[in-house]
């Protein structure tokens, strides 16, 4: 299994992260906390550990720190659109609940 | 469903705790907000596309419009169309009167107070209720845009404010309800915009040539932070009188019959898209055509710069006045910033480069620099960044975290996090009647507190009692700068306060910290589905002892004998699973045992009602 990234959502990143001038990739994981268990974590990177998984998708590197792999293996990141509001949105199989804000899920 | 964005590294929030901020260009003419998403600090348009917003508000006999839609009704009501209102922000009594002549409106002066209003068919307004109207309008735009309310935000005023201009300005803020992290200076915010505020320190000439004012500040970058040197201008001077010089000629070219007032309005839009034009083309034809009368005519560079270069002179002047101001030589300037949309005239670019000697920072949209820096700035200040990057002295090696019922860590600051670092979470009461609560500070990955390490106990006592999940009781973790850690719990209610010292990492050696992270791996699956457990069998607990209490009380008057025994029945059922069930078939009779409870727990609602209304007179009622 991997991380996959929609077409969007690596456009976005890549954009993003040339913005910033630095970093190496998209972190993706889980922290356990929130209304439902679990909350999903998005963030730059800088700097690769050693526990780290690293996978290619569209051509950004997606890092995911071992702990978190196993909650978000086969997952599909994606960037939408409401209204005024924009970001990105995680669509993972291992989910069974998710809050309603979408922000936190069990497993 | 929620829309994420990227964190920095060790900079993700809680769920629902996004410390969303926006940084806001007020202006005399047009203002603008941004905020950094993901890392890129962006200019917010609203719903139809537009970033600048007019900064002019309309007060009709019904109804209030900001924005654009007042600009419209500026033609046809311009007494209850109020623009400009930073030339009256934090300005007394005599001050608006030397005014009177720009400004056509009303003013109303009374005894009691010493801010002048403007009167309209709303009633009497101040400046600073306008101010607040527009930033209002800006907080709504950034909100919408953002999906959450803003945790602060950086307002930018003119580095010549003084503290009466700057104090309208807050208090504009607090009428709009927003939380003010800074004010920061126009030009400042414009160096941050270009990153020199991370670059090695030296003296930065801010070129700011807007619609109607142009200033100049010199600001010295010391070690981060920056001063501001000394600042000139000219409040009436700017693109509109670029407008003005081409109006004259074409209208000496044109030599019309007779110039009424729609004509002469006709000219200047036409001059000021000749002027935007010329910023790009060589040549420009113009045509004006009214009814009576038409022109037609063309314009070219040279002949534009011949008209304005008078113009670009006089802000050479300023410059040159305000280095001496400062006692510095053009030679001590590093960085040229430039700042406003009438800096996008070539001439302008030219000549401005010749008198410093220099190239000039001029890449980003010299109308957005100012709201992007202030931006930048909320980002910082709201705790997204790293401590700016600059005040980052180490990190965290493992996080720290809270026992909650049934023996559980909760996170609260999260390993890797640059320190120092103040993270806060509330917390509950578990029982009817609590007053007191222990507080367990521990330190690992793990989800089991068995499987952390202790830190610190202490209790929170003597809050009054409460039912259950009434008190709010507020951790904060604080780890300061040499990783000293001081945690306290508040109960918010009735302020009962506690708090402690630690040292976290005491004792600890990297193998041992090491080992730790490692389990943490090892563990993962098996710590979760743990603590999947541990949290419904709390739960359960909880339901039951509710249930208990309140058969206890009422259940034999509000309940028939079969229905008591269908609630005794699931209860003892899942009295009976606590120990047995796995966390998902717990959950299941968690949700059975509500459900059958449902009436019950209605009825007792409704005779608790009826017991508090019974026997007394409605003045009487506490609501």
């Amino acid at each position: 299994m991997a991380i996959q990234l929609t077409d969007v959502a690596a456009t976005r990143v890549q954009e993003f992260l040339k913005g910033r001038g630095k970093g190496i990739g998209l972190r993706l994981g889980v922290k356990t906390t929130g209304c439902s268990g679990m909350a999903y974590v998005i963030e730059f990177v800088d700097e690769i550990q050693d526990d780290d998984s690293v996978f290619e998708s569209k051509g950004v590197k997606v890092v995911v720190d071992a702990k978190s792999l196993i909650f978000i293996d086969g997952t599909e990141v994606d960037f939408a659109k409401e209204g005024l509001n924009e970001g990105f949105q995680f669509r993972n199989p291992n989910a069974k609940d998710e809050c309603g804000c979408g922000e936190s899920f069990t497993v | 469903m929620a829309l994420l964005q990227i964190s920095e590294p060790g900079q993700s929030t809680a769920p629902h705790q996004h410390r969303y901020s926006a940084g806001i260009d007020l202006g005399t003419t047009n203002s603008l907000v941004a905020s950094v998403r993901s890392g890129q600090a962006v200019i917010l348009a609203d719903i139809n596309g537009e970033a600048l917003l007019p900064s002019i508000v309309h007060y009709g006999t019904d109804r209030k419009l900001v924005g654009k839609a007042a600009q419209e009704m500026q033609l046809v009501d311009p007494l209850n169309s109020i623009s400009s209102v930073k030339r009256l922000m934090g300005r007394g009594i005599e001050d608006v009167k030397q005014l009177g002549d720009v400004m056509p409106y009303i003013f109303i002066t009374d005894k009691t107070s010493n801010v002048p209003r403007i009167q309209t068919a709303t009633g009497n307004i101040s400046a600073i209720e306008v101010s607040a109207e527009i930033l209002k309008t800006l907080a709504l735009q950034a909100e919408q845009s953002l999906g959450d309310n803003l945790a602060g935000v950086v307002i930018t005023v003119p580095a010549y404010f003084d503290d009466a201009q700057r104090q309208a300005t807050r208090d504009a803020a607090k009428l709009a309800n927003l939380n003010v992290f800074r004010l920061l200076n126009e030009p400042t915010a414009a160096a941050v915009a270009y990153g020199l505020d991370q670059k090695h320190d030296g003296v930065i000439a801010v070129y700011d040539l807007g619609g109607g004012t142009f200033d100049i500040s010199i600001l010295r970058m010391n070690k981060g932070v920056f001063e501001v040197l000394a600042t000139g201008g000219d409040s009436a001077l700017g693109g509109d009188d670029m407008d003005h010089a081409i109006g004259e000629w074409i209208l000496a070219q044109a030599n019309f019959q007779s110039v009424d007032a729609r004509l002469s309005r006709q000219v200047l839009i036409a001059a000021r898209a000749a002027k935007e034009k010329l910023t790009k083309q060589d040549r420009v034809q113009i045509t004006i055509e009214n009814d009576e009368q038409q022109w037609q005519g063309r314009i070219d560079r040279d002949q534009f710069d011949g008209l304005i270069q008078p113009l670009v002179k006089k802000t050479l002047m300023l410059c040159r006045r305000v280095l001496r101001d400062a006692n510095l030589s053009k030679q001590d300037i590093s960085e040229v910033v430039m700042v406003g949309g009438s800096t996008r005239v070539p001439l302008v670019n030219q000549m401005v480069a010749e008198f410093f000697q220099r190239d000039l920072m001029s890449e980003l949209d010299p109308d957005r620099v100012v709201a992007i820096g202030a931006a930048i700035q909320a980002d910082v200040l709201a705790g997204n960044k790293p401590d700016s990057e600059m005040l980052l002295l180490d990190v965290l090696p493992l996080s720290l975290g809270i026992e909650t019922m049934g023996g559980l860590s909760e996170k609260i600051i999260s390993r890797n996090t640059p320190i120092p670092v103040t993270r806060a979470q509330e917390f509950t009461t578990y029982k009817d009647g609590q007053t007191s609560m222990s507080i367990h500070v521990v330190q690992g990955e793990r989800e089991l507190i068995s499987d952390c390490r202790s830190l610190a106990r202490f209790e929170l006592s003597g809050f009054p009692p409460m039912t259950a999940g009434a008190a709010r009781i507020k951790v904060s973790y604080q780890v300061d700068a040499d990783g000293l850690m001081s945690v306290r719990a508040e109960e918010k209610k009735s302020g009962v306060a506690a708090d402690i010292v630690v040292k976290p990492s005491y004792g600890l050696s990297d193998r041992e910290i090491e080992k730790m992270l490692r389990d943490s791996m090892d563990y993962a699956r098996d710590d979760i589905s743990a603590r999947m457990l541990i949290e419904q069998q709390v739960e359960a607990k909880r339901v039951i002892e509710a249930i208990d209490a309140a058969l206890a009380s009422d259940g034999d008057s509000l309940l028939s004998k079969p229905e008591f025994r269908k609630i005794k029945q699931a209860r003892d059922k899942l009295q009976k699973e606590i120990q047995t069930a796995c966390a998902d078939k717990l959950k299941k009779s968690i949700r059975a045992m509500e459900k059958v409870s449902e009436t019950y727990v209605a009825r007792r609602m409704n005779a608790s009602v009826k017991q508090a209304l019974t026997g007394k007179q409605i003045n009487q009622v506490k609501i």
